[in-house]
């Protein structure tokens, strides 16, 4: 990171900072990688040798945080790479994401994150925070050298969709991961019961004769891992909760005091199985989308707090994947750019307040994973988000920073967008209008 | 306006006035079968692909002899030894075909949408859905009713039973729609791992014994216990099956005693239904296979003659519409 940059001025934002209860307009004086002060509108009008930027009628946020991120290298380089990645974050408001082991080779060693640590050295964007297997090649058997992940950066645990199927192997993951003070994140999926399934066990696939995944090989899976959290008191992080009986479990967990935490995906809160009669197979992802009901609960839950934050699960392909029969079609979308535009539709709409929508997406995801906190405070560290509520904003050839273009809100219009990422002092992002 | 076209992908959508002028359709080519010389020029220069890229006997002969009595050039196409095979896309496959310029594809694929996929990139051609998946498979709905017309001289107040693995029969969800179109009650019986409960949001009565399911049927339908998935255990083995869920006369003519019975085959005697009932006067079965064939030259002719044709003709069969509206 280059020093001696020129100090500046961030001028007029209504600075929101849930974690400080602060709402107000503010101007913030940056020097070098950190806020140096924050103080009333007008404060730094006479500081000299400073840049201004004009962010009055913006809203500046605390670094956005998307912790479940498929960056594809190494091995799928062709999908997205760990730059092009960061760039799209980074164009997504995103300061900081947390990028899943299935790799090729899967993160399961010291060296491969020790390589995508070296890697996002040369790209420029958000920061990257490597998620380690919770099993060796996340094939559910042997746990994974957790030590020496966690040592070279791993800030979490994850086997991705391949879930650890063997409850005693997840139990001592759980336990070895005690002495880390770490967490396990969990993609909920009943291999058994969710065999074959393209989409949403309901009306629709019944109707369309595709096998579906029912509610239960998720809820089964919450469920366990709940009570393997209880019995071993270890933090799990539940991935893409997609389901309304998922939200009522980790309601009662948590009230219980058992230490787990939730995230959900802007489609499941957005879309519905209902779409899928079209055969787009920009709906395919896992997990899949599911009723408007379950919809509804997600917000609920999110709005409640239930669910924590909010994560876009990106997951990029190449066209020549998705351009083919629903059930050949790979799984997943793209959603580092989209993100906060569709929790920005939810705030529009009334659904979500914007208050919470921040918080869903900066402060609590950085609790879920235990990372240092940020705060728009003089001394902390500057990483921060310049949102704009009502600038347009549409997921285009020009405006897309990924790989991969697999998204079902591809060239729809959307109002409320990042227009500025700051990481460690440095703009890293600025809309081009 | 009972316009057809310019795809047949499924029964779901299409109104009950379409259907009844496919039917209206299909019963003039019933005739044609009958006669001696069993070819008309109807379709004389134009191209039929029959593709067919999951294994299939009676429905590809069905749609080959249907294209060849109608006089059109047809050719057959089996993933096995074509390029599908050899990791072909079904989008390239579109392309190819696209360039070969066929008026019809008639395809037949593993994979639910495949026709749908077909139909969105292939321009100027038509495309007849001949099963997908598990999804849907019209010309056989297409059939069975034609067959319940005649044998029943209506298509509408009926109570329709469907036995055996409705799960994984397309048919029986073309089914669904069609009788759904005539305000039909429609019932499914099986074990209710096959007769599943989602099954009650399509409009569909859900039965798992025979008695209170046949009772007063006016059709029954037998679908075939697909044994060669046993192997995911849908029920423990084709005989326990069988111990309740066989169709026999005796349970016809307790429950049912004015039903006609028709089975999509293949059957398995004694499993699916006893050879009393196949071999008896309810049994409709050759009458489907015959049927189906006219059926298939109806969908061709309407789909393959090309626009302008086809609306002289359909103003043609429009008056034999009405005729038939009379009579039943």
């Amino acid at each position: 990171m280059k020093t001696c940059e020129r100090s500046f001025v961030i001028s007029g934002a209504r600075v929101l900072d849930p974690q400080q209860g602060l709402d107000e307009l503010r101007d913030v004086l940056v020097s070098g990688e950190k806020i140096e002060a924050v103080d009333v509108p007008g404060a730094f009008k006479d500081t000299v040798d400073v840049d201004f930027i004009d962010a009055s009628g913006l809203i500046l946020s605390p670094g956005l945080v998307d912790l479940h991120v498929h960056l594809r290298e190494p091995g799928f380089e062709w999908k997205e790479t760990i730059s092009s990645g960061m760039e799209a974050a980074a164009a997504g408001g995103f300061t900081e994401i947390c990028c899943m082991p299935s790799t090729e080779p899967v993160n399961d060693r010291a060296e491969i994150t020790k390589f995508i640590n070296e890697q996002s050295q040369v790209g420029v964007g958000a920061r990257v925070r490597p998620v380690g297997a919770i099993t060796q090649g996340m094939k559910g058997e042997i746990i994974s050298p957790m030590i020496e992940l966690k040592e070279e950066g791993c800030v979490a645990f994850c086997d991705d969709a391949n879930s650890v199927a063997d409850a005693l192997v997840m139990r001592k993951a759980l336990e070895y991961s005690l002495m880390l003070d770490t967490v396990l994140a969990v993609h909920e999926e009943d291999h058994n019961l969710a065999r074959n399934s393209m989409m949403n066990e309901s009306v629709t696939s019944v109707k369309l004769g595709l096998v579906g995944m029912p509610e239960a090989a998720e809820n089964v899976m919450i469920a366990r891992d709940i009570e393997l959290a209880r019995l071993t008191g270890a933090s799990v992080h539940f991935c893409h909760v997609s389901t309304a009986r998922g939200v009522t479990l980790i309601k009662r967990a948590k009230e219980d005091g058992v230490p787990v935490t939730a995230e959900v995906a802007p489609h499941h809160f957005t879309l519905d199985d209902s779409m899928l009669e079209s055969y787009d197979t920009m709906l395919k992802m896992k997990m899949p989308l599911r009723s408007e009901e379950n919809k509804a609960a997600l917000l609920e839950g999110l709005k409640e707090g239930v669910i924590d934050c909010i994560a876009s699960d990106h997951a990029p392909h190449e066209m020549d994947s998705k351009r083919c029969e629903f059930e050949n079609a790979a799984f997943g979308i793209i959603g580092l750019q989209t993100t906060l535009p569709l929790t920005l539709a939810k705030v529009k709409e009334g659904k979500l307040s914007l208050n919470r929508a921040i918080e869903a997406l900066s402060v609590n995801p950085r609790k879920c994973f235990k990372l240092a906190p940020v705060s728009i405070a003089a001394g902390q560290v500057a990483d921060m988000t310049l949102i704009d509520l009502t600038g347009s904003f549409t997921l285009s050839d020009e405006s897309n920073k990924s790989k991969s273009k697999n998204s079902p809100f591809w060239g729809l219009d959307f109002q409320g967008k990042a227009v500025s990422t700051f990481v460690a002092g440095k703009r890293v992002f600025e809309a081009n209008n | 306006m009972s316009h057809i076209g310019p795809h047949l992908l499924g029964i779901e959508g299409m109104s009950r006035s379409q259907i009844d002028f496919a039917l209206d359709t299909a019963k003039e080519f019933v005739e044609v079968s009958q006669r001696n010389v069993k070819k008309v020029p109807t379709l004389r220069g134009k191209t039929v692909i029959n593709m067919f890229l999951e294994d299939s006997t009676r429905t590809r002969s069905s749609f080959e002899l249907a294209a060849k009595r109608l006089s059109a050039d047809t050719i057959n196409l089996t993933a096995k030894g074509s390029s599908i095979n050899k990791g072909e896309t079904l989008l390239d496959t579109a392309i190819t075909l696209q360039s070969m310029a066929p008026d019809v594809v008639v395809i037949r694929h593993a994979a639910v949408g495949a026709p749908h996929f077909l139909a969105k990139h292939l321009k100027s051609t038509a495309v007849i859905n001949a099963g997908d998946g598990l999804h849907e498979h019209p010309t056989q709905a297409l059939l069975d009713a034609l067959t319940i017309r005649q044998r029943l001289g209506r298509l509408t107040n009926l109570k329709i039973v469907l036995v055996g693995d409705i799960l994984r029969a397309r048919v029986a969800r073309s089914n669904f729609f069609l009788h759904k179109a005539y305000g039909n009650e429609i019932r499914i019986v099986a074990p209710p791992t096959l007769a599943r409960q989602e099954f009650k949001a399509l409009g569909v009565k859900v039965f798992y014994d025979m008695p209170s399911a046949l009772e007063g049927a006016d059709v029954v339908m037998s679908l075939r216990m697909k044994h060669e998935y046993l192997k995911d255990f849908f029920v423990p083995n084709l005989e326990e099956y069988s111990r309740r869920y066989l169709i026999t006369e005796n349970l016809l003519a307790k429950y049912a005693p004015d039903s006609i019975l028709l089975a999509p085959g293949p059957f398995v005697r004694g499993i699916e239904v006893a050879s009393d009932v196949i071999d008896g006067p309810r049994s409709c079965y050759t009458q489907q296979v015959r049927n189906g064939v006219a059926v298939r030259m109806a969908m061709l002719f309407l789909l393959g003659v090309g626009k302008s044709k086809e609306n002289a003709i359909q103003e043609k069969l429009s008056g034999a519409d009405n005729e038939e509206g009379t009579k039943s």
